[in-house]
């Protein structure tokens, strides 16, 4: 038990669906505990949340005073910190928020909202404290995340995907649905690492892995209007789960999307 | 419960439950003077962010409210709008989703029983563990969870946010040699299933006899999944736009959670209920697996929420093999609709109970209020009360640790999703 590295699971705001890369992994759950020490991990069971550990896998968005304190916490308790999930890493599809007056819905919603601890925004483990490696998803699929951990059993950095899903679509031979169907598929601005799941399916990305590298979001807005797409829906379609992410932020608030 | 003392225990984080709680319980002077259940996941404020958007968005984002139940939220939603818009996806549809719900059940069905329920009842504080002294029974549990997943898989390209679903149909029918491979596999876990059930009706549990009132969604000729009437044994019967003359959730001021209230009284979604008032729409099969097992249902006894669980794991299995016998591709996997404007409403049973979703939409198409009731929302009550009624049976003069764990115990019985628990707080806006 001792030489084995330590790892800790903590959950911010979320659905709970990234920490599922790991208890959906079926028997090869099992055999992780004889790679590393889960020293924390609250939905599995174990619990210690102020170990020490060597890596933390960090679920969810900074969106209460209490997370702002827990998570320079499990920074200065952990020596390589990954986001884990749109939540982590860009805010998630709950930043929708901080573009609206969350602060006016919570005393509407509340009798006591001085008793609320929210914060009005839900923000990104990175805009509180250092990431180390970003995992983007909604959800991170389990090859994600083990290979990282793999590459850090191993010594080596792993490394983050940035090319666009065009790249991974065409490798694995679907068919484009933008060229075929006229569908605005947000695949040439969004990052790879799903496995291309829609246009597999035959439907149009929807940007559940946040933005690419080098985002041409002007030359793909007017694709999308040459379709049809009013300015309210182009929004939309920027500004959907990964919305907290900076450029699609831009490119939604461009295209005249005032929610 | 004779023993004069005070106790006060806080459980600051529940453990292997989805999403955060926490739990409050004072005795004073041998009585329980306050059980609070605290939910603090924060607000995510999911029923105003679908506002402005279309239908088929509304059901990619409503996946998001949980990681675990994506599938439900999507097929309240999906129907609730076809619904209002008069479609009929056609049968075709219709049994494919229940299948894909089946995958919902039995993987979230799967992973409750072994990874979070069953390490309570063993002695163990978490599945890994319990792994080394039982293995086969664990990896029994975590063979029928990747199925499920796999199932969903099937037909939404992955479990958690599947990407498979829109109004009038599924974007995609799954070929005819991958809908034969899975059907092999369901067969061979029929035998797994079977032995899970008199496994689960072999653990020891707690007599904790209680008196409740079972609902959840009953159909005229199936086991209450994809739809159906809410029922109750109670007498309820209702069709689910009827919802609001029965259904109140009322704001509980020591909490940011609404409880809910069943014509005044708190009262229990989820499987045990489900069970409870859906006995005569079990397959035969399954009925004598649970005859077998020699405990007889109806039960008012929450510790047979792991058992109803395992009887509901059969059912899924043998049903979606059942209904992917003789599978054909359709020439279209759905079917066309306009948008209407008016009020839509939809439930179905996530695995947790019932979850009904009420949507405004407008004539363009777009949703202009929502209004989303989840199962944990409306259990929370009867959590309450059963930890309680379940302690005092218990006996209060338990050292601490141990009436920390039992009450930990009752709460894991509902397999609460907290993590969705924080959406009804919408609801408060409708009463201030």
């Amino acid at each position: 038990m001792g030489d084995k590295p330590k790892i800790a699971v903590h959950k911010f705001s979320s659905c709970d669906g990234c920490q599922l890369a790991f208890l959906n992994l079926g028997e090869t759950l099992l055999e992780l505990p004889k790679l590393v020490d889960i020293v924390h991990f609250v939905e599995a069971g174990p619990m210690d949340e102020d170990q020490p550990v060597d890596v933390a896998l960090v679920e969810g968005s900074i969106s209460t005073s209490h997370d702002l304190e827990r998570i320079q916490r499990i920074r200065s308790n952990s020596s390589y910190l990954i986001s884990i999930g749109a939540c982590a890493t860009s805010g998630g599809l709950q930043a929708l928020r901080n573009m609206a007056d969350a602060n006016s819905w919570a005393s509407a919603i509340y009798a006591s909202p001085e008793h609320l601890d929210s914060l009005d925004s839900a923000t990104a483990i990175a805009d509180h404290v250092k990431v180390d490696l970003a995992l983007w998803g909604c959800p991170v699929n389990s090859r994600q995340v083990l290979g990282a951990l793999r590459d850090l059993l191993f010594g080596v950095s792993p490394r983050e995907e940035s090319r666009p899903l065009c790249m991974e679509c065409k490798r694995l031979g679907k068919v484009c649905t933008l060229v075929t169907q006229g569908a605005s598929c947000m695949g040439p601005v969004t990052r790879a690492g799903c496995g291309a799941l829609c246009p597999s399916v035959g439907r149009a990305c929807y940007a559940c892995y946040g933005p690419s590298e080098l985002v041409n979001d002007v030359s793909l807005g007017r694709r999308f209007e040459g379709f049809g797409l009013l300015p309210a829906d182009l929004a939309r379609r920027f500004h959907f789960i990964s919305n907290g992410a900076p450029v699609f932020k831009a490119a939604g608030e461009r295209f005249g999307g005032k929610r | 419960m004779s023993e004069q003392r005070d106790i006060r225990i806080e459980v600051p984080v529940l453990a292997r439950v989805e999403g955060e709680g926490a739990l409050e319980l004072d005795i004073e002077r041998g009585q329980i003077t306050n059980v609070k259940l605290r939910i603090f996941e924060p607000p995510r404020f999911f029923e105003k962010f679908v506002e402005t958007h279309t239908c088929d968005d509304v059901i990619d984002m409503v996946a998001r409210i949980c990681g675990i139940c994506p599938v439900a939220y999507q097929m309240s939603a999906a129907q609730a709008f076809e619904r209002l818009f008069d479609v009929d996806p056609g049968h075709w549809v219709r049994d494919m989703r229940r299948v894909m719900y089946c995958g919902e059940w039995l993987q979230s069905h799967a992973l409750h029983i072994h990874l979070l329920a069953a390490p309570d009842f063993l002695g163990f504080s978490n599945a890994i563990e319990m792994a080394e002294k039982y293995p086969d029974e664990v990896r029994r549990g975590l063979m029928l969870q990747t199925l499920g997943n796999d199932l969903i898989a099937l037909f939404g390209a992955r479990s958690v946010h599947p990407v498979g679903l829109r109004v009038g149909g599924f974007y995609h029918a799954p070929s005819l040699a991958e809908v034969q491979a899975m059907r092999e596999r369901l067969e061979a876990a029929l035998p797994e299933a079977e032995s899970l059930v008199a496994w689960a009706g072999s653990l020891v549990m707690p007599d904790d006899q209680q008196e409740f009132v079972s609902a959840g969604l009953r159909h005229p000729d199936e086991y209450g999944i994809y739809s159906g009437n809410m029922y109750s044994d109670s007498g309820l019967d209702i069709d689910v736009s009827q919802w609001d003359e029965h259904i109140r959730e009322i704001h509980m001021p020591h909490s940011t959670a609404l409880h809910a209230e069943l014509d005044g009284q708190p009262y229990l979604v989820g499987p045990l209920a489900r069970l409870n008032i859906n006995l005569d729409r079990l397959p035969t099969e399954t009925a004598a697996l649970l005859q077998a097992t020699g405990v007889r249902f109806p039960s008012s006894n929450m510790f047979h929420s792991l058992l109803a669980r395992a009887v509901e794991i059969h059912m899924v299995v043998l049903q979606a093999w059942q209904l992917l016998e003789g599978y054909q591709v359709p020439d279209r996997p759905w079917v066309d609709w306009q948008p209407k404007p008016g009020v839509a409403f939809g439930a179905s049973e996530a695995p947790r109970g019932t979850l009904w979703h009420r949507y405004e939409v407008d004539e363009s198409g777009h949703v202009s209020s929502a209004r989303i009731v989840p199962p944990t929302s409306q259990n929370q009550a009867r959590i309450e009360q059963d930890i309680a009624l379940s302690l005092q049976n218990f006996g209060l003069d338990n050292e601490e640790d141990a009436l920390r764990l039992h009450a930990e115990t009752v709460i894991r019985n509902y397999d609460p999703c907290i993590s969705c628990a924080t959406h009804f707080l919408r609801l408060r806006l409708r009463r201030t």
